[in-house]
């Protein structure tokens, strides 16, 4: 193998796995470093300058930094990055001095955003601070899209909402809410600089079965429907109601239905338990409500009597793996399931929808009406029309968003500057010893060994009768301090140079894990085998250095690797030392620098 | 982590968390014996490691925590040594001994052990200073190796090997710190070896003899030290089927049933024949380079106890009847001399 490159900002990012994992990349080590020394507003800033909603995200994120975690390879439970996240927002001061301005002298460029979601604000924030006049649009009186319309007050209290959304509009944008666009050439015709799309993916599924027609005035998709929760244009429902679909929104509609009226809620999904895309903790949650999910009914009927929905028609079936491994449900020719409902909630899945677009204006888009963009730039084939969150690339989550925004604002920001947009700026990366003494690093090493802890939560009794109590209390302070303790900082790098080896072997005799070995250098697959711990997840890259004295190489398997440090510890050369990675994705207000 | 056939991982072959510097070789030599232990699958509890005084003589710390051991007087090992064994012959002795502690202070008692043929594998870790003491010269510091502080050796060295051999070891090897894929079998193989089995390791001392002008630092060592022949060990165990090329490979049965088989390297190595071994070692010196591996083994050798005849048992199964059979007995055994 060639040595490793470690200029290559991406080789010790990915160390890093939640931060690798994260759309955003959050430094999710660094802040959590903050949060076990109280410096709730340092690590708030953080994620605020990283994901724009710290305290939003720490209630509601998808996390996928979560099952990256290294410690989820160490046992069961990965660090509660998200709920930690949360933490920050919760226990920090007031921030606001600490926010960008927005200059008075505006730089006299003007960009429309459509649609008030967390991608468009991300736009927004990026560039409002550099000068740019906003004008927003949103169809609803209120901003915050999704955030504030598919998610239920009980996970996230308005005053979160608000608060992280004013961060942004109080920066000084032009908002023009209530007032749904139906025509893109109006827009272009304003003559805006740019126009960022975050219009979402508004269109819930309807599931069109015998029945449909009778009985539609009890038929809902999930997303309309929780948007009129929300909105509070709904404010009950029938005693019994059927949840159709497994995903995040099922689990909202059969928490918020429990709380509006729903005395017999039930999820009903098509496959095995197993097969939900909720995610586990949401269908804990729901579970935890008393909320049956009932696995392996196919919806067949929509049953009415006197024009009205009584009740709904299912099949049974059983899972079967065809020969090419194929999941197949085979009726078990049991007597259908009747289950009456006096309302049906389908939550199966929505999708973007551009009728306003008209198809003339030079946005191209795809056999699925998806628009053709560059994925790098979020430039569709109109050179000033962007998009962004999940009217972009299809129904995702916050933290996409608020990804696809940072680089949408990227480009919006070049292509004003007349820069080549698809010449992206470099990261803001900073490599440096934590070294302070001979057993002494600037962080903490002494990794707790407890299992994760467990969010407390309010009394049910309490918050399923009302609907605008949050339901997770989070962190106090001492279980946010343990719960750090359980990082193992991936962000703090293992750093060989190779000059200053002497080949005495103290770091393979000292490391926990056998991540390190001292061999002749081989190409990669035969590497990998001959490890002394052999490195077969091969989505981790392996450490590989130059040759040495004995012309060995050393190779150090990422995967294993807890960065506990004792291999710098050891070293009685410094050749190992222990470097703290920072990155941090170009903003808007990185790029067009030289 | 990987079992052993008894049911052990290597972890249970760990000592406690070494004090040693960082990049001392007697910690490698720490981490060797875990491995070779554990790749043997030895019962800990049949294990005794004894020491005299010095780093070296920390080592016994840091494997095997499970094992009996006594870490005794400066340059007393081998007396320990001895009087263990004559008790109870029935363990696994490790003697793990230093420079100062074998070649200077206790010379004396090292040629006797040897003389002695006391059935036990003996590990000197030598770094040619004597680091507890900061830093000075040791007995087997070779003739112009110099200090950290400068200090130049006048005379010429101890070589441990050597003498080994010449006062009737019965198997002697020399290897490196820094190469575990030569020691490890080579412990192997004396702990397999039956009488006194003697093992040089060459373990630089990081902090006061690694310097460019040490004999005995991970330099000069990594650049000078010649592999007499390769070595693998292969477990009683263990079916031997791979064929080695006639003349290349020369395999040596040990007491136990385990074998060694010896990869010879051009120079065409014959460890059985101790004239050849001693000749070897010093035409290597003379070029500066350090001879390693299995040096010299003799198979046919006895051990003290079958040479004394003692009593099969361990001395502490014995019960009174046996240790003090009575005055017939002792008459008996006096009418032998009338």
């Amino acid at each position: 193998m060639k040595p490793t490159d470690t200029a290559d900002p991406d080789y010790f990012h990915k160390v890093v796995d939640c931060q690798w994992a994260c759309p955003a990349h959050t430094p999710v080590p660094e802040y959590i470093r903050l949060i076990a020394e109280k410096r709730y507003s340092d690590a708030y800033m953080i994620n605020w300058h990283s994901n724009v909603f710290p305290g939003i995200l720490g209630r509601t994120c998808d996390r996928p930094c979560e099952p990256a975690c290294r410690r989820g390879r160490v046992e069961e439970e990965p660090v509660a990055i998200c709920r930690l996240k949360r933490v920050a927002a919760d226990y920090k001061s007031d921030i606001r001095d600490r926010l960008p301005q927005a200059p008075k002298k505006k730089n006299g460029k003007h960009i429309a955003l459509i649609g008030a979601g967390p991608a468009s604000l991300t736009v927004a924030r990026d560039l409002l601070p550099l000068g740019y006049e906003i004008t927003l649009f949103e169809k609803d009186a209120l901003s915050g899209g999704a955030m504030r319309t598919q998610i239920p007050r009980f996970r996230l209290p308005a005053e979160v909402l608000n608060e992280e959304l004013n961060y942004i509009l109080d920066m000084g944008v032009n908002c023009r809410f209530g007032e749904e666009i139906t025509s893109m050439r109006d827009i272009l015709a304003e003559d805006y600089d740019a126009v960022f799309v975050g219009t979402g993916a508004p269109l819930g599924k309807w599931l069109d079965l015998p029945g449909h027609e009778e009985a539609i005035d009890n038929i809902h998709t999930g997303i309309e429907w929780l948007a009129s929760v929300a909105f509070e244009h709904i404010s009950s429902v029938g005693k019994n109601v059927l949840v159709l679909g497994g995903g995040n929104t099922a689990m909202d509609c059969c928490r918020t239905s429990k709380r509006i009226g729903g005395e017999s809620v039930s999820v009903v999904v098509r496959s095995g338990f197993d097969q939900m895309k909720a995610s586990p903790w949401e269908i804990e949650d729901a579970m935890n409500e008393d909320i049956p999910i009932l696995n392996f009914h196919v919806p067949k009927r929509y049953i009415t009597e006197n024009g009205k929905l009584v009740a709904m028609e299912f099949e049974k079936v059983r899972k079967e793996v065809d020969a090419n491994g194929r999941r197949q449900l085979i009726p078990t020719g049991e007597a259908p399931a009747i289950l009456p409902c006096d309302d049906v909630l389908c939550a199966i899945g929505q999708e973007n929808s551009f009728p306003w677009i008209e198809r003339d204006l030079g946005i191209e888009f795809d056999q699925w009406e998806v628009p053709v963009l560059n994925k790098s730039t979020f430039q569709s084939t109109h050179e000033k029309v962007f998009f962004g969150g999940d009217s972009a690339l299809g129904p995702d989550n916050i933290i996409t968003a608020v990804a696809h925004g940072h680089d949408a604002a990227v480009s919006i920001h070049m292509l004003c500057e007349e820069k080549d947009i698809t010449q992206r700026p470099d990261p803001l990366t900073n490599l440096s010893s934590q070294k302070m003494g001979i057993h002494q690093w600037s962080y903490s090493n002494d990794i707790s060994a407890d299992f994760r802890f467990a969010v407390p939560h309010a009394d049910k009794q309490v918050t399923l009768n009302d609907i605008n109590v949050e339901v997770e209390l989070g962190f106090d302070e001492q279980l946010a301090f343990n719960e750090t303790m359980r990082c193992l900082n991936c962000d703090v790098q293992t750093v060989f140079t190779d000059k200053l080896c002497i080949e005495c072997d103290a770091c393979v005799d000292i490391c926990p894990t056998d991540c390190i070995t001292f061999t002749q250098n081989q190409d990669e697959p035969e590497l990998r085998t001959t490890l002394l711990a052999p490195a077969e997840n091969e989505e981790q890259d392996l450490y590989v250095s130059d040759l040495l004295l004995t012309g060995r190489i050393m190779a150090k398997n990422e995967d294993l690797c807890l960065h506990c440090g004792l291999c710098a510890e050891r070293c009685p050369t410094n050749a190992w030392d222990m470097h703290k990675y920072l990155f941090n994705t170009a903003k808007a207000e990185n790029a067009c620098q030289s | 982590m990987q079992t052993n056939d008894i049911g052990l991982t290597r972890r249970d072959y760990e000592g406690t968390l070494t004090t040693l510097c960082g990049g001392c070789g007697h910690d490698s030599i720490s981490a060797a014996i875990i491995q070779a232990a554990a790749e043997m699958s030895l019962e800990p509890h049949r294990v005794a490691k004894i020491s005299g005084i010095g780093c070296s003589s920390k080592i016994p710390s840091y494997f095997l925590s499970k094992a009996h051991g006594f870490n005794s007087v400066h340059g007393r090992m081998p007396s320990v040594a001895t009087g263990a064994n004559i008790a109870n012959k029935e363990l696994y002795y490790v003697g793990v001994s230093g420079d100062g502690d074998s070649a200077s202070i206790g010379l004396g008692q090292f040629c006797h052990i040897v003389r002695r043929r006391i059935n036990m594998l003996y590990i000197v870790a030598n770094n040619g200073t004597y680091g507890l003491t900061k830093g000075q010269l040791s007995a087997t510091a070779d003739l112009g190796s110099r200090t950290k502080s400068g200090e130049e050796s006048q005379f010429d060295n101890i070589d441990m090997a050597t003498l080994a051999i010449e006062l009737g070891a019965s198997f002697v090897a020399r290897s490196f710190s820094g190469d575990k894929k030569q020691l490890i079998p080579l412990l192997q193989a004396g702990l397999s070896h039956k009488g006194f089995a003697f093992i040089d390791v060459i373990s630089p001392c990081v902090t006061f003899n690694n310097t460019d002008f040490s004999t005995h630092g991970y330099k000069n060592t990594w650049e000078n030290y010649v592999a007499l022949s390769e070595i693998d060990f292969v477990p009683m165990r263990e079916e031997i089927t791979t064929s080695y090329g006639a003349g290349k490979e020369k395999e040596i049965t040990l007491h136990d049933g385990s074998a060694i088989h010896l990869h010879k390297t051009s120079n065409d190595y014959d460890p059985s024949d101790k004239e050849n071994a001693l000749h070897h070692i010093n035409e290597y010196k003379k070029q500066g380079k350090i001879a390693t591996g299995l040096l010299y083994i003799n198979q046919s050798s006895s051990d003290l106890h079958e040479l004394q005849e003692t009593v099969d048992r361990p001395l502490n199964s014995l019960g009174d009847q046996e240790l003090c059979p009575g005055s017939k007995a002792l008459n008996d055994i006096n009418n032998t001399f009338r």
